[in-house]
């Protein structure tokens, strides 16, 4: 912390960030484009759907083997990458990490919006989303399906929470501020600010909540990628029935939030002009934290990939055939070096991690997150546990159908629409935690 | 009680009668199937070696189907018997994945099918579809637990196997070799 402030520089540097954080609320340059972009994919999206919902999953190309395609691997990245915003805001946090304050906020928004639409992906891949209810109607312990959409709600239902309670006096702000905002705007302001006045109370209210559900995310947040994991590690399949797919998984998850959260710094940070608040020194503490997921995650690959490929056992031999050699080769040495190994190496070296680069290959990262868990998921079930020879060619063969590929991308739209608005709504770095990091005192922050 | 098939794999032909028989019984929609054929060719040529198989769900002791529903959709009914309530089942597949027969498909209609050993048939004190048409007779269907039963009878004189036993299911389709 910086030395005490006078009052007046307090409230001068006060309304310098307030203006900073709130003016991309106020311009909407480009907005309309980008709307209408979503809303289109969004129709789009929706039509696929319509058309599974009328025809059943037969408009998919899931068969016999393949009965998880893309859905299930969407679903699997979706929960991975919800799990930065327990990384940055709980993991970091609680260990006082001085840096996180401005990305505390774009973090939470990424879990959240990742988080809810995992859960709508599982339903997009349901033969019969009509009897969603049942899994809590007739539901039964002993099924990680059941595991999971246990824990995937109560994750939404805190990231939610840690999302919106340190947004409080903010929103006391935002009320202030934006007094010419549409009356259901302010309205949503006035319910969020919750009564916040800024006594010395609130603020110890506020801080000693959001360490408790700092603390709650941790075993929430590895229970939701843990028991993804154990979906497949519960099974008898070759390249599935592993030991260290909880880790693996949690490992995996933590790199493709780290890039997430670096695009999304990179795309607030040139867009809302943030470049006091989001500065190099963010890109390159966070390049550091991706090369350190990289390395773990490298780690758990050479386990679950070579300790297996040392003995080539009959089954599991042919599966890593096909990952190696095979008709997945490409795709597996393009994830694995491409997106894992590559921009490791790249980042260790500190030019690497200068904004622009960093963006690049994060979104490779990204990019080949996505590959890596349809790597895991599909390849797979093209190996059943008992193989058989003449199998129908389209049993064995997965070629994503057009429905199929725009289902999977109508979740990514709506993760992209809920970002859009809660940027839109409330100032993607905190107000008043900035403010408080730069010396203002808590008093002057009303 | 305890339902069981026993499979002679020597008097097999592999003609995939059971297999129409039931499509036809069960309406099982085109292009799926509760039951299939296997082959499974052994040796070197001249001297090979073959062996015919009708494959379909194994109606598993320790089930994984049954332990993964999140629905209770799969369950087990008198007799050890796999069933799933087509009504109850919201078709996420986790059965289908944890199955290592293969033997559940996806319906059409969303939800998830497999054979039942006939049990309409059962409790008319038929036998199933699949082993009351096969021409060579290479199926026996019965009661474990009662000595004189078909299957029992079969199980008594002959060597015979179960598929993936090291997975721990314990499956009550038998294979005379």
């Amino acid at each position: 912390m910086e030395k005490k402030l006078s009052l007046e520089e307090s409230r001068q540097r006060l309304t310098q960030i307030e203006d900073d954080l709130i003016r991309p609320l106020k311009s909407h340059k480009g907005l309309e484009i980008w709307v209408l972009f979503l809303l289109l994919m969004l129709t789009l999206g929706f039509y696929a759907y319509y058309l599974q919902l009328r025809d059943g999953l037969g408009v998919t190309a899931l068969r016999d083997y393949v009965q998880w395609g893309m859905y299930i691997s969407n679903f699997v990245f979706f929960v991975a990458t919800s799990l930065i915003g327990m990384l940055i805001t709980s993991v970091l946090g609680l260990l006082r990490i001085p840096w996180i304050t401005p990305l505390t906020r774009i973090a939470e928004t990424i879990a959240l919006a990742f988080a809810m639409f995992a859960g709508i992906v599982i339903i997009i891949d349901m033969g019969r989303p009509d009897r969603f209810p049942y899994l809590f109607l007739h539901g039964r312990l002993q099924s990680p399906i059941l595991w999971d959409v246990t824990v995937v709600t109560t994750y939404v239902i805190i990231s939610l929470l840690l999302l919106f309670i340190p947004m409080i006096p903010d929103a006391a702000i935002l009320r202030r501020r934006m007094q010419n905002s549409p009356k259901w705007q302010q309205a949503v302001y006035k319910f969020l600010s919750a009564n916040w006045v800024a006594a010395p109370e609130q603020y110890a209210l506020i801080k000693k909540s959001i360490r408790v559900l700092a603390i709650l995310i941790i075993p929430t947040a590895l229970a939701i990628h843990t028991v993804t994991s154990w979906l497949f590690a519960s099974t008898l399949r070759v390249g599935w029935d592993s030991t260290i797919f909880g880790p693996y998984f949690v490992s995996g998850a933590f790199v493709s939030g780290v890039a997430a959260v670096i695009i999304a710094m990179y795309f607030f940070r040139t867009n809302y002009k943030l470049h006091n608040y989001i500065t190099e020194a963010h890109f390159n503490r966070m390049g550091q934290l991706l090369v350190l997921m990289c390395f773990i995650y490298l780690y758990f690959n050479l386990n679950e990939y070579f300790v297996p490929a040392y003995k080539m056992r009959k089954a599991e031999g042919h599966h890593l055939e096909a990952l190696f050699t095979g008709n997945w080769a490409v795709m597996f040495w393009a994830t694995q070096l491409g997106g894992l190994v590559i921009p490791m190496l790249l980042l260790i070296f500190k030019p690497f991690r200068k904004p622009l680069p960093a963006l690049i290959i994060s979104i490779f990262v990204l990019v080949g997150a996505w590959f890596k868990r349809l790597l895991i998921v599909v390849p797979t079930q093209q190996h059943p546990y008992l193989p058989i020879q003449n199998v129908p060619q389209n049993f064995i063969t997965y070629k994503p159908t057009g429905v199929e590929i725009m289902l999977t991308l109508l979740p990514m739209v709506g993760v992209l629409i809920v970002i859009t608005i809660i940027a839109k709504l409330f100032p993607i770095v905190p107000i008043w935690e900035t403010a408080h990091e730069q010396g203002i005192d808590e008093s002057v922050i009303k | 009680m305890r339902y069981a098939m026993a499979i002679d794999t020597r008097k097999c032909v592999g003609c995939g009668d059971c297999v129409v028989a039931c499509q036809v019984e069960n309406n099982v929609p085109i292009g799926y199937c509760r039951d299939w054929v296997v082959e499974s060719m052994a040796g070197t040529y001249p001297k090979l070696e073959i062996e015919i198989r009708s494959e379909r769900c194994n109606h598993c002791d320790n089930a994984p189907c049954v332990r993964c529903c999140p629905t209770g959709a799969s369950h087990i009914v008198e007799g050890g018997i796999v069933l799933v309530t087509h009504q109850k089942c919201i078709g996420c597949g986790a059965c289908i994945q944890s199955c290592p027969y293969d033997a559940r498909y996806s319906h059409p209609d969303g939800y998830v099918d497999k054979c039942t050993f006939c049990n309409h048939r059962i409790a008319e004190g038929k036998d199933p579809a699949c082993v009351s048409v096969c021409p060579t007779k290479c199926m026996y269907f019965g009661d474990l637990d009662d000595p004189n039963s078909p299957v029992s009878k079969a199980l008594q004189d002959r060597r015979y196997k179960t598929l993936a036993p090291e997975a721990g299911t314990h499956p009550q389709i038998y294979y005379l070799l």
